[in-house]
């Protein structure tokens, strides 16, 4: 039994290593990408596998209880409402006018300098 | 160290890098995003601290947060894309109102 | 049919959040239960939509290869991050659907969106807009195994 708690801990101290790195690599990518829909992108890591890896950390951590039921919950949860929101927050960006900035080559460094005002149809 | 000091470290991090984004965001639909990323950070932030103090009844508080996070977000989002909380999605040809 | 599923879920949900098995509480989640099954029937939302019961065990299988894929784009846009400017290419285009139904349409959508490197823009009649972030993610959504395996779990060949 001792084994096999080594073996949890290791896993669950692996799996929320790997979700804190992409969770600050979520944040990184927010305040660096180019334009909004790059940052929608970086934005749609810490929804889906950084959760997933935090998440799921904890409920190896918690053994079989209905603590574990409910970070299935959350899990399930951010899996259904994230995508819904995202795209709803993509699609009032495009009905703006928002336009993407198509590229085939190099990030430069300026931001973008298109505003939209206000948003309305 | 547990391991949890250091997921609420990172998380934390990231919230205010998330943070700086928000403040200084050209377009509100950026703000918007970095709102948004912040929230989900919080359900995983309040889980993480229900753990370090050995109660997880935290949970119920980040289930919560996760659904009123996107409740809130789809509210704001409708309120800059028609101006009014009280009208309906009329631009999709498929909904019913 | 539909009615009692209902009543069977919220049920479930409820017993594994309370985790207070006195006869008052269930009670109590019993009548409630009852009480939104029969305002949902009120509402006329226990439908195919509502309450995707058809689907079965195959979504089950096609959620497994969503993680997967999940696991790999997430991959991809942490390299992105990194090292922008080898990697950071990005386009937008437009792909064809291949389901009929409003479901299966929306389960595409949504899971082009919930892997990242990918977001749908607009959603027509039977195209829907994408916006990638990398080539790789953008011709992993151009060669259409994904809206083959959504088409084959709504069985609408």
């Amino acid at each position: 039994m001792e084994i096999l708690d080594l073996g949890l801990d290791i896993l669950t101290w692996a799996a929320i290593l790997i979700g804190c790195f992409f969770v600050i690599i979520t944040g990184y990518g927010l305040l660096r990408f180019p334009d909004l829909y790059s940052r929608i992108h970086a934005g749609g890591m810490a929804d889906t596998l950084a959760s997933f890896l935090i998440l799921g950390g904890l409920a190896l951590q918690s053994g079989l209880t209905l603590v574990t039921v409910k970070l299935i919950f959350i899990i399930a949860f951010l899996f259904i409402t994230s995508p819904t929101a995202t795209y709803a927050l993509a699609q009032a960006t495009f009905v703006a006018g928002l336009k993407p900035r198509v590229d085939e080559g190099q990030l430069d460094d300026t931001p973008p300098t298109d505003k939209v005002e206000g948003g309305k149809d | 160290m547990s391991v949890y000091v250091v997921a609420a470290i990172a998380i934390l991090v990231s919230i205010a890098l998330a943070l700086s984004r928000a403040l200084m965001g050209p377009t509100a639909y950026d703000r918007i995003l970095s709102v948004n990323a912040i929230g989900t950070k919080t359900v995983l932030l309040i889980s993480v601290v229900g753990f370090m103090n050995g109660r997880p009844d935290f949970l119920d508080l980040a289930i919560v947060y996760a659904l009123m996070n996107f409740i809130g977000t789809l509210a704001v989002l409708k309120y800059f894309k028609f101006g009014s909380l009280r009208t309906g999605l009329s631009r999709s040809s498929g909904g019913k109102n | 049919m539909r009615l009692i599923s209902l009543i069977c879920v919220t049920m479930a949900v409820w017993l594994l959040f309370s985790g207070i098995y006195t006869p008052l509480l269930i009670g109590f989640g019993v009548f409630s239960c009852i009480l939104v099954a029969l305002i949902a029937r009120r509402m006329d939302v226990i439908d195919h939509e509502g309450l995707p019961v058809q689907l079965g065990a195959n979504i089950v299988i096609y959620w497994a290869w969503l993680l997967w894929e999940i696991v790999k784009s997430n991959i991809d846009v942490a390299k992105c991050v990194l090292f922008p400017g080898k990697y950071l290419e990005q386009s937008m285009f437009t792909v064809k659907v291949s389901q009929k139904s409003d479901l299966g349409k929306v389960i595409y959508a949504n899971s082009i969106t919930l892997t990242p490197g990918t977001v749908t823009v607009d959603l027509h009649d039977d195209e829907v807009m994408v916006h990638a972030l990398t080539r790789g993610t953008a011709d992993g959504v151009k060669s259409g195994d994904m809206d083959r395996r959504v088409t084959k779990i709504m069985r609408e060949e």
